[in-house]
């Protein structure tokens, strides 16, 4: 493929992507309302989802405290473990963490879902029953996913923290006061403010390129496989990147 | 082309002189194409209300995204297309949604929500326009008692045949009573017996509703069918149009690589002494 045409094609898919994201938003406040496909999708994400975020959760906590106890230990600072453990889960790995996790298992699935129904012309036959398949498909996943995304996040920074109490005091001989307090102590809003936005703009990720591929789908069921594989690549990276983003934005505003 | 657009224009005159009310559909030199390759060019042709259209044609012809195009699904490149007196082609999304309550549309491989159960399939625009459960059911109960299909109402679609599943789709279609109907090759990949079944449905609806319908067909069968044949109330049997004769209300066009190579009656597509339709009747 000649690289103008290539380009022409990534411009016209930003566009694309744009458009349909826009649509989604503005359809929010419009009617008719699909409560019902509203909390199919947000039992399906966040009660779905709950087990694998459970799990990662309190692990990562758990190792984050093993391996940081170790370091600190030789300068002396074990004691500041709980500290780094909730700092760390709360603005970093809780959110990216969790938002990587939902997006492996519900960007596919939205873009497996919505691309199966674009190769049998279901989507088709949705516009021509005169229902918006972007009002009836996209919106309700969207606002689920952003929704449910950040109840997940803070349930893993809380079970993450947890986890590292638990490695903390029965691994490492810290007493579970000292580890709580410390936690606690050097938490400000600013870290809260960080670890909240990031799962609202990350869960707005994972839901409008799930959806995008998905309703772009093209080429039969191989094109169904290509679209799952390319909405948890894609959102993979554009997570990784925003929280970058976002992460500098924060350290720029509120000096931490 | 000259003797394309004498053809086109003799069968456009045909079909508006048997009504003088405002055609149901009307295509004024429509041209579609993807990626610089023309898949309709100079589409020009109308259906008076209570008239079908059959159209005809080998496959890549361009037969299903006419229909589309009809339904608002796609837009057209260049040209003009004006369903019910309204432009399709320059409406927002919003009004296409109010115009598409009066069109039913069967698509090629049925397109039945898999998730949904055939009832919940059939309901679909009535649940979407805010009928009430009572009417509902009667309504899914009448549409499916049409396609013969009453038992299968608590089926899933994979749990249906082709046959089965495609008149699911036609009942789905007309569960609103639509003033327009358009069918993608509804017999298309189903055996001969199950494709009269569909026909004969497709006649049914003719006749009962005199509803306005535009149907792709790449079987000839199917349009010789609809054109000399007419559902009998009384008997719930199709007969012969008496006297050997045709159908008034059924007009057939065949496209040939996204032209209009013929439009007209049977009678006339039989005289058609084009090369082209004499191959493909042979």
């Amino acid at each position: 493929m000649p690289f103008g045409e290539f380009l022409r094609q990534r411009v016209l898919a930003v566009q694309e992507y744009s458009l349909m994201s826009w649509a989604a938003i503005t359809n929010i406040g419009r009617r008719p309302f699909y409560m019902t496909d509203l909390y199919t999708q947000a039992d399906l994400i966040g009660v779905g989802s709950l087990p694998i975020v459970i799990l990662t959760g309190f692990f990562t906590g758990g190792v984050l405290a093993l391996q940081s106890a170790t370091t600190l230990g030789q300068f002396g600072a074990k004691s500041v473990t709980g500290e780094l453990v909730s700092l760390s889960m709360i603005k970093e790995l809780g959110p990216v963490l969790t938002s990587l996790m939902v997006s492996g298992r519900n960007a596919s699935g939205m873009a497996s879902e919505l691309g199966s129904m674009q190769v049998t012309e279901q989507i088709d036959a949705m516009r021509a029953l005169g229902t918006d398949p972007l009002k009836k498909l996209v919106t309700p996943r969207l606002i689920s996913t952003v929704f449910m995304l950040l109840f997940l996040t803070i349930l893993s920074d809380a079970l993450g923290t947890i986890g590292g109490g638990l490695v903390a005091t029965t691994m490492l001989g810290l007493d579970a006061s000292q580890y709580f307090h410390m936690a606690y102590q050097f938490l400000m809003y600013p870290d809260i403010l960080e670890g909240v936005v990031k799962p609202l703009i990350f869960g707005f990720i994972i839901a409008s390129i799930g959806c995008y591929f998905g309703m772009s789908t093209r080429g039969g069921t191989q094109g169904v496989g290509r679209s799952t594989t390319q909405a948890v690549v894609f959102s993979s990276i554009f997570i990784i990147v925003t929280d970058f983003v976002i992460s500098r934005l924060m350290i720029g505003v509120f000096g931490r | 082309m000259p003797s394309e657009i004498d053809r086109t224009s003799a069968g456009a005159d045909l079909a508006t002189t048997n009504s003088q009310q405002e055609p149901a559909v009307e295509f004024k030199r429509v041209w579609m194409g993807f990626d610089g390759h023309s898949v309709l060019h100079n589409i020009s042709f109308t259906t008076q209300s209570g008239q079908m259209l059959i159209l005809l044609g080998p496959a890549g012809g361009g037969k299903s995204i006419l229909l589309k195009l009809c339904n608002g699904l796609m837009q057209p490149d260049r040209g003009s297309i004006c369903v019910f007196g309204q432009e399709v082609s320059s409406m927002a999304q919003e009004q296409l949604f109010v115009l598409r309550r009066d069109i039913g549309m069967v698509f090629q491989e049925s397109a039945l929500f898999d998730s949904l159960s055939v009832r919940d399939n059939v309901a679909y625009r009535l649940r979407e326009e805010g009928e009430s459960e009572q009417e509902i059911n009667e309504r899914v109960t009448e549409s499916l008692r049409f396609v013969e299909l009453e038992d299968a109402i608590d089926k899933f679609p994979a749990e249906l045949s082709g046959g089965m599943r495609r008149r699911v789709a036609i009942a789905r279609a007309i569960i609103s009573h639509p003033k327009l109907l358009l069918y993608d090759s509804p017999t298309g990949g189903l055996d001969p017996i199950t494709s009269t079944t569909i026909i004969e449905l497709v006649m049914k609806q003719r006749d009962v509703y005199n509803g306005t319908a535009l149907l792709v067909t790449h079987r000839l069968q199917d349009a010789f069918m609809l054109a000399t044949y007419r559902f009998n109330h009384q008997t719930n049997q199709r007969e012969r149009v008496p006297g050997n004769g045709i159908d008034p209300h059924t007009t057939l066009m065949v496209l040939r690589e996204g032209g209009i190579a013929f439009l007209g009656n049977l009678i006339e597509l039989l005289r058609c002494e084009d090369p082209y339709i004499k191959e493909y009747l042979a």
